[in-house]
């Protein structure tokens, strides 16, 4: 009596759950090991997961069970050289005392890590699981150089790579029909009569001779058909279609006087790293334009962005100048979604200030899907602060965070990108 | 093999491949051999599987269903990981003790391998299963997975009711307590659905009952006191940690109690099998290696296919020796094979010192024995009972005593006239749960004062507690409520505290 059961095609992730339970559980370790790996990585490598490794001892079961010490007596196999009473020295790293069966070793060696993989999207989901951009409207999406190759059925002209056998044969057979019906009819005739004479007469009768030669002009002009024309060939048809992307532009603009330290610009890269990772998840194609300022602003490359050294003045007004010119020659033919950041330590040029609200209100604000400021300072907000708050209300696209540290970033960036109703 | 085996019959079919139909046609054949021997076994379910669900049944213990933990997700990573990698193989087989028996077979097997795992699971464990006393005792084979279901989906009600986070935690203790939540003494009642589903409920609330009433706060007239001050609790240590919590920790709620008891039944149910390794591994290499070479002599199997399963078994049944770098200890499949197959050769052609050792079983029938000795030893007895000369000899076995007191080692026995008893003396204890694991006690809970439980360790030759020992006591404490201290007792008689959790539940949760 038996049964065979067939289980293949069941259910494949009976372990999900567990899966997720001990993600859940160890979210905080989790979150602290995709935290140190985007710390390392550049702002744009984000296409893989990470390999996250916890420390055995946060996620061991303890039981109770025997330590080493105190005397164990064991059994051992492969004699070669020991006689009874024979006294060894211990054989290093105390292996073949402790418990026996294996598990003197597993307490030695349970200090390693716990290494597993989270996959790309595991990876971003422990940052984005609750997240999701504010005003996420899709403006003009399509990208004009980029195409999709799809069939549409068949044309009569095209390149012979593109034939297609089958129809332009099927094609062919139909025209030699046609061409051919008003000979066959007549050949059949003939044909038919010469029979009926052959009966009665002899081979070389001049009827009979008469016949064959009619029939033999018929043959000929069905043979002169041509058996392909050109006219025949079909030709499969691929179009291309304008294949729809989103894209999005990212405006990093942070102050770089001599007030910023690398402290802060550390905070800072964190934050515009963040907000990368974010669009990356919404927008296929992302164009980051780093902007770093200041008495004057300039527009640089990733590297110098983050690591080269300026001093001197603050006017963030210049970077926001700039801004607006690279909207208006690049950026702004309705394809684009575009998203700007400001980290600075708030420190302005006193009446600077009220002219960078005046730009954002007008010339930015209005064609921006989003833009946050960051203030990084460890005291009491500065002057710009108290300008940009009188934008809040009237801008729903305009959020501002203060930040004091880095420990500070990751609840902020939360908070900017709350979901929102 | 002798060269005059008669071959009369067609062989079966051995492509590398299995179908259904192969499948079907070689049960049919190892079960008509398996009768003939006389194996008693469970009806059988073969279930094919791919490697995913193979992992799926490793991380939640071998089990068809298991509710939702952790660490079942956790140990599936691990198996995961290990096996993308190559670094580790899965086995080829896993058998679960119910009634019908399930044996997966892993659907990248050939189709020798199909037919090894089918002798050796769904015939070898399988009869054990059915036949050995420790198996019958603990666990209900009919129940099992019903029993499974019912734990799945009460602890899901609570993971509802009660909240995951707060499940997940009782869990975790009562997990820390899985090994020490047997009576070894003592026979489990049966498991049954119904009687669990019907039950559930009345000793919910009668062991509620019970417990406030250990705990009423009435004042005791002062007449009493006296009597009360003689008065232990638990009245005899208590080796059953679990069970005593259920029982009687003041400050679970009944549904808690619930799934620690669910806890200590599915712990219990693993308890034969930890105590039995080297017989049922033994028992069932030796009847897959017996059943096989029957039908090979019967003229069934290709050679071909004896090329492949020999292959496989002799790697099963390695033995590396002490010194060789992939030394793990005694493997278990090796030396219950041996030891199987040598209690066949003292039945049927002993020598003189078998007639000396085992006077019993020499020139005995040998089937009889068999089931005698599957049926009525664990692995502490059957090694005690069974290991000959001749196996300790062919195995080279020494004994080596660790003092940690001492400088050097000692070879305290070998395999010689003199070391014989000996040898065997030190390996059947080191297959005792009882030494191998710590000896723990529920020692005693302060009644009339601050509730606090006490654990003892009798500590047995010097051996102490590992470090995980704080851990546990702390998930001791959550489970309890109030404090809970761990004292170990040396064997010269003094006593003194290793850990001490305090823990006070009803201020840090606002009860």
């Amino acid at each position: 009596m038996v049964r065979i059961i067939d289980r293949r095609f069941d259910s494949k992730n009976k372990s999900t759950v567990n899966r997720q339970r001990f993600m859940r559980r160890f979210k905080n370790q989790i979150r602290e090991a995709v935290a140190d790996a985007i710390s390392g990585r550049s702002i744009k490598d984000l296409d893989n997961g990470e390999s996250v490794s916890i420390p055995s001892k946060d996620l061991s079961e303890p039981q109770f069970h025997h330590g080493k010490g105190g005397i164990w007596e064991n059994v051992f196999t492969g004699n070669d050289q020991f006689s009874s009473g024979d006294q060894i020295n211990r054989p290093p790293g105390g292996g073949g005392s402790g418990s026996g069966k294996g598990k003197a070793s597993k307490d030695g060696e349970g200090e390693d890590d716990f290494v597993f993989n989270l996959s790309r999207e595991e990876f971003l989901d422990v940052f984005f699981d609750d997240l999701a951009l504010p005003n996420l409207v899709k403006t003009q999406l399509a990208r004009i150089h980029e195409y999709k190759s799809q069939r549409a059925g068949f044309t009569n002209d095209g390149t012979p790579a593109n034939i297609n056998v089958v129809r332009s044969l099927r094609g062919a057979l139909g025209r030699r029909l046609a061409l051919a019906s008003p000979y066959s009819g007549k050949l059949r005739e003939l044909q038919k009569q010469l029979e009926e004479l052959l009966e009665t007469r002899p081979n070389d009768d001049p009827e009979v001779l008469k016949l064959k030669d009619e029939i033999g002009i018929l043959r000929a002009k069905i043979d002169a058909i041509p058996f392909i024309d050109t006219f025949d060939l079909r030709f499969n048809n691929r179009i291309k279609v304008p294949k729809p992307t989103t894209q999005a532009v990212m405006f990093c603009i942070m102050d770089v006087s001599g007030s910023m330290d690398e402290g802060k610009k550390a905070t800072a890269k964190r934050f515009f790293m963040l907000l990368y990772l974010f669009l990356t998840r919404t927008y296929e194609h992302i164009e980051v334009v780093f902007i770093r300022h200041h008495t004057v602003a300039k527009e640089v490359n990733e590297e110098d962005f983050f690591h080269s050294r300026e001093s001197g003045g603050t006017v963030v007004s210049s970077a926001l100048d700039l801004m607006k010119e690279v909207l208006q020659q690049r950026y702004l033919n309705g394809a684009w979604n575009i998203y700007g950041a400001q980290a600075s330590d708030g420190d302005n040029w006193e009446n600077d200030s009220p002219h960078c609200r005046e730009l954002l209100a007008e010339s930015i604000l209005p064609f921006l899907q989003y833009f946050a400021y960051i203030e990084i300072t460890p005291g009491e907000p500065q002057n710009l602060w108290r300008e940009y708050e009188k934008l809040l209300g009237a801008h729903a696209n305009f959020a501002m965070q203060h930040i004091e540290g880095l420990p500070d970033i990751y609840p902020v960036f939360r908070e900017l990108f709350k979901k929102r109703l | 093999m002798s060269a005059k085996r008669p071959k009369r019959k067609q062989p079966l079919p051995s492509p590398g491949e299995w179908t259904f139909e192969l499948i079907e046609a070689y049960h049919l054949e190892i079960d008509r051999v398996a009768r003939e021997y006389g194996l008693d076994t469970y009806p059988n379910q073969i279930e094919l599987i791919t490697s995913e669900q193979m992992m799926d049944a490793y991380s939640s213990v071998g089990m068809p269903v298991n509710y939702h933990h952790w660490s079942f997700g956790k140990s599936f990573m691990h198996t995961e990981k290990g096996y993308r990698r190559g670094q580790m193989g899965l086995a080829y087989e896993i058998v679960i003790n119910s009634n019908p028996c399930i044996a997966y077979l892993m659907e990248e097997n050939t189709m020798t391998m199909q037919a090894l795992v089918i002798a050796h699971a769904a015939y070898g464990h399988n009869s054990f299963f059915k036949g050995n006393y420790l198996f019958k005792q603990w666990t209900n084979a009919d129940a099992i997975v019903d029993y499974l279901i019912f734990a799945r989906n009460y602890l899901s009600e609570c993971e509802e009711r009660y909240g995951e986070e707060e499940v997940e935690l009782l869990l975790d203790s009562c997990h820390a307590l899985m090994n020490v939540g047997v009576d070894r003494y003592k026979r489990p009642a049966k498991l049954s659905l119904n009687k669990e589903l019907t039950r559930q409920r009345e000793r919910a609330e009668y062991l509620q009952s019970q417990v406030n009433d250990l705990w009423r706060t009435l004042p005791a007239h002062q007449a009493k006191t006296q009597t009360f001050e003689e008065k232990r609790f638990p009245s005899e240590p208590q080796e059953n940690l679990l069970y005593f919590i259920e029982k009687n920790a003041p400050l679970l709620e009944p549904w808690q109690r619930e799934v620690v008891r669910i806890v200590r039944k599915i712990g219990q149910y693993f308890f034969p099998q930890r105590q039995t390794q080297v017989m049922n591994e033994g028992w069932a290499t030796y009847w897959h290696y017996t059943l096989l070479n029957t039908l090979y002599d019967e003229g069934l199997l290709t050679d071909s296919f004896m090329m492949e399963f020999l292959h496989s078994h002799t790697n099963v049944v390695y033995q590396p020796s002490y010194n060789e770098p992939w030394y793990r200890g005694l493997n278990p499949y090796a030396l219950g094979f041996a030891m199987w197959q040598d209690i066949r050769r003292i039945c049927e052609h002993p020598t003189d010192e078998d007639r000396h050792w085992f006077p019993d079983i020499a020139g005995s029938n040998w089937r009889e024995t068999f089931d005698f000795a599957m049926r009525n030893f664990k692995d502490e007895s059957f090694v005690a009972q069974f290991l000959s000369p001749k196996v300790m000899r062919d195995f080279r076995l020494f004994a080596i005593l660790d003092d940690d007191k001492e400088s050097k080692l000692k070879v305290s026995a070998i395999h010689d006239e003199a070391g014989y008893r000996r040898v065997r003396e030190i390996l059947s204890d080191n297959y005792n749960l009882g030494s191998r694991e710590p000896n723990l006690q529920v020692w005693n809970v302060d009644l009339r004062g601050d509730r606090s439980l006490t654990l003892r360790h009798q500590a047995y030759l010097r051996r102490p507690l590992n470090g995980d020992a704080e851990e546990v006591v702390k998930h001791v404490a959550r489970l309890w409520g109030f404090v809970v201290r761990m004292e170990v007792a040396h064997e010269d008689g003094r006593v003194e505290v290793l850990h001490e959790c305090r823990r006070d539940r009803r201020k840090s949760d606002g009860h």
